[in-house]
């Protein structure tokens, strides 16, 4: 657990490591260095194509070539790709569901010194709100490789969502599986369950080491594919447990939270709790410090815990 | 060119003006104008110039071709029924609940729809990437784009322009509608997009400009395009919004507008007229 690593790393290695396949195309705007699409450029310079400060048109272009049987990476930051973009998103690639996979990296707050014009919060939501698009927010770079394989694999538009700061390497490259679709269950628990994503996967298991010494054991869920979500594990989690609290680097208003707490709404209501960013816009400052700052540390995880333990029918 | 072809098109263009008028009567909605201001390009484009088939709509090799004006989807639902990829009959259930030939252009539900489009600026994007996979993929198949000239107060448009001449895309023919026409009235009085030939030249384009209704010049605005060598080559054609129906003629008005049964009737009897004319030609 001591190597850290960032998982847009891990999605221009995998790029790479996975780029054989003469479908694979790999579209950037202007980001190749911060995104690490450079990577494959290297190895694959003549299916990189820059398609310039202009990401709208990329993401059409990205469903041109899609349309003639091309497996389509287009990357750049989240709040461009997700954002700027979203309504080419939407109408190019999510309606005809033709091949795109988006590489968003820069996601969320841990951009750090940019500020909260390139802290993208919003980007779970709004891509999760159309039909046709997988979802994916991987907890670290190995994670994102294999994520990165599955999207090779899947037919259709995925998004995946990456992040800029190193993040510890939490999962074993050897030992690892990757399903989309699938939640796993990395640590067994009867008190209640944390459910996380992407980088706050690794906050839920240090919550959980805290709870233990208070004599909780929590449950600990990733939810790498937040669409489509897998609804058994969440059901399960809640039947088990009594009591949830989702964890993710995101605004608490339509991502993992607002997921979890819609399948469990329908299906088996019991107390949750969210952590991620309230309502509002991000800052400039070092990726700790905002983590701090915004309450997405292990210890808020742990106080909404209880919380949401404290609010189970006695 | 053969005189004998040049009638065959028209009278192809005259089928498909029929076709618009009758979709758009029984779906109540639509938009005549437009559809009818790029027909005749349409026809060439089906009838003369691109390597399609019906049977096998999504063949590999074929050329491809984007409706970046989705909204004239009735035009374009006109030609692929006549050229044999729908029972021409269907045309009647456009925009209906029951039906695949949605309001817009839609690829996967509408054989021959190469692209689905309908938010404008997209298209011609989408052409662009089509362009590229067959310069990646060295197939010699050719693109083709149709935008309308209100369509180019969209910023992407000029993104796709600057990516098409940036790749050097000669496989790329894009036409402007150039109806002078868009919702709210005149092009240059809504938000002026001229001098649009010199904006397209500065961006890189090989520009041709013709009457976009003499199927000649339509078609040897083709040939010329077809010799590109690095460039993409727009083709501005000079065109009349509600060409072929007397009163929907340069009016604005009829740009998202039915025509009532009583209208649709007048303007089925002057095609016809205009078809009856053809013949004895």
């Amino acid at each position: 657990m001591s190597q850290k690593m960032a998982t847009r790393e891990g999605y221009g290695a995998a790029l790479a490591e996975f780029g054989a396949d003469s479908r694979i195309v790999v579209l950037d705007a202007d980001l190749s260095k911060s995104t690490k699409t450079e990577v494959f450029k290297k190895k694959y310079p003549e299916r990189f194509i820059n398609m310039g400060i202009a990401e709208g048109n990329m993401m059409t272009v990205a469903a041109g070539l899609a349309s003639c049987g091309k497996i389509v990476f287009a990357s750049s930051f989240a709040m461009f790709a997700a954002g700027r973009a979203f309504e080419q998103v939407r109408n190019s690639i999510c309606y005809p569901a033709l091949n795109v996979k988006i590489g968003a990296s820069h996601a969320g707050i841990t951009v750090g010194e940019d500020g909260a014009s390139h802290q993208t919060v919003e980007d779970i939501a709004i891509m999760r709100a159309l039909p046709n698009m997988v979802v994916i927010s991987p907890a670290d770079s190995v994670e994102t490789k294999f994520a990165v394989k599955a999207a090779i694999e899947y037919d259709g538009p995925v998004y995946l969502r990456l992040g800029r700061a190193s993040v510890p390497v939490i999962f074993d490259e050897n030992s690892y599986q990757f399903e989309i679709g699938k939640g796993t269950v990395l640590k067994e628990g009867n008190d209640l369950t944390i459910i996380a994503t992407g980088i706050m996967v690794e906050k839920a298991l240090e919550a959980r080491e805290l709870l233990q010494k208070e004599g909780v054991q929590a449950r600990v869920i990733n939810i790498h594919t937040i669409k489509p979500i897998d609804s058994e594990l969440i059901v399960k989690a809640a039947m088990e447990t009594g009591a949830v609290v989702t964890a993710e680097e995101h605004s608490i208003i339509g991502g993992l939270g607002s997921a979890v707490a819609e399948v469990l709404a329908d299906k088996y209501p019991v107390p949750i709790k969210r952590v991620g960013i309230e309502d509002r816009f991000g800052k400039s400052g070092k990726p700790n410090e905002l983590l701090e700052k915004y309450g997405l540390t292990a210890k808020n995880i742990v106080e909404k815990a209880k919380e949401s333990m404290n609010m189970k029918k006695k | 060119m053969k005189k004998q072809e040049i009638l065959e098109l028209r009278k192809w263009a005259a089928k498909i003006r029929k076709h618009i008028i009758t979709e758009v009567l029984h779906a109540a909605s639509g938009h005549p104008g437009g559809s009818l201001s790029c027909t005749d390009i349409l026809t060439v484009l089906y009838f003369h110039e691109m390597k399609v088939d019906p049977k096998n709509p999504r063949w590999e090799d074929r050329d491809r071709f984007v409706l970046s004006k989705g909204h004239c989807s009735p035009a374009l639902y006109g030609a692929l029924a006549e050229k044999g990829f729908f029972p021409v009959e269907d045309l009647k259930s456009f925009r209906h609940i029951d039906s695949y030939l949605e309001g817009h252009p839609s690829m996967k539900s509408v054989p021959g729809v190469d692209m689905s489009t309908g938010s404008l600026g997209q298209g011609i994007s989408a052409a662009v990437g089509m362009a590229l996979a067959g310069k990646l993929d060295k197939k010699d198949y050719r693109v083709y784009s149709i935008l309308g000239d209100g369509e180019l107060q969209e910023g992407q448009v000029w993104e796709a322009f600057m990516a098409a001449a940036h790749y050097k895309l000669d496989n790329l023919v894009a036409f402007l509608d150039y109806n002078g026409l868009q919702i709210d009235g005149k092009i240059t009085e809504v938000l002026s997009p001229e001098p649009i030939e010199d904006k397209l030249k500065a961006f890189g384009w090989k520009v041709i400009r013709i009457n976009g209704h003499d199927f000649v010049q339509i078609i040897e605005a083709l040939n010329e395009a077809g010799k590109s060598k690095g460039k993409p080559v727009v083709i501005m054609a000079e065109t009349v919004k509600g060409k072929g129906v007397s009163f929907m003629e340069n009016q604005a008005g009829w740009h998202g507008t039915a025509p009532s049964q009583e209208q649709a009737e007048q303007a089925f009897a002057e095609i016809d007229a205009y078809m009856s004319k053809l013949e004895v030609e």
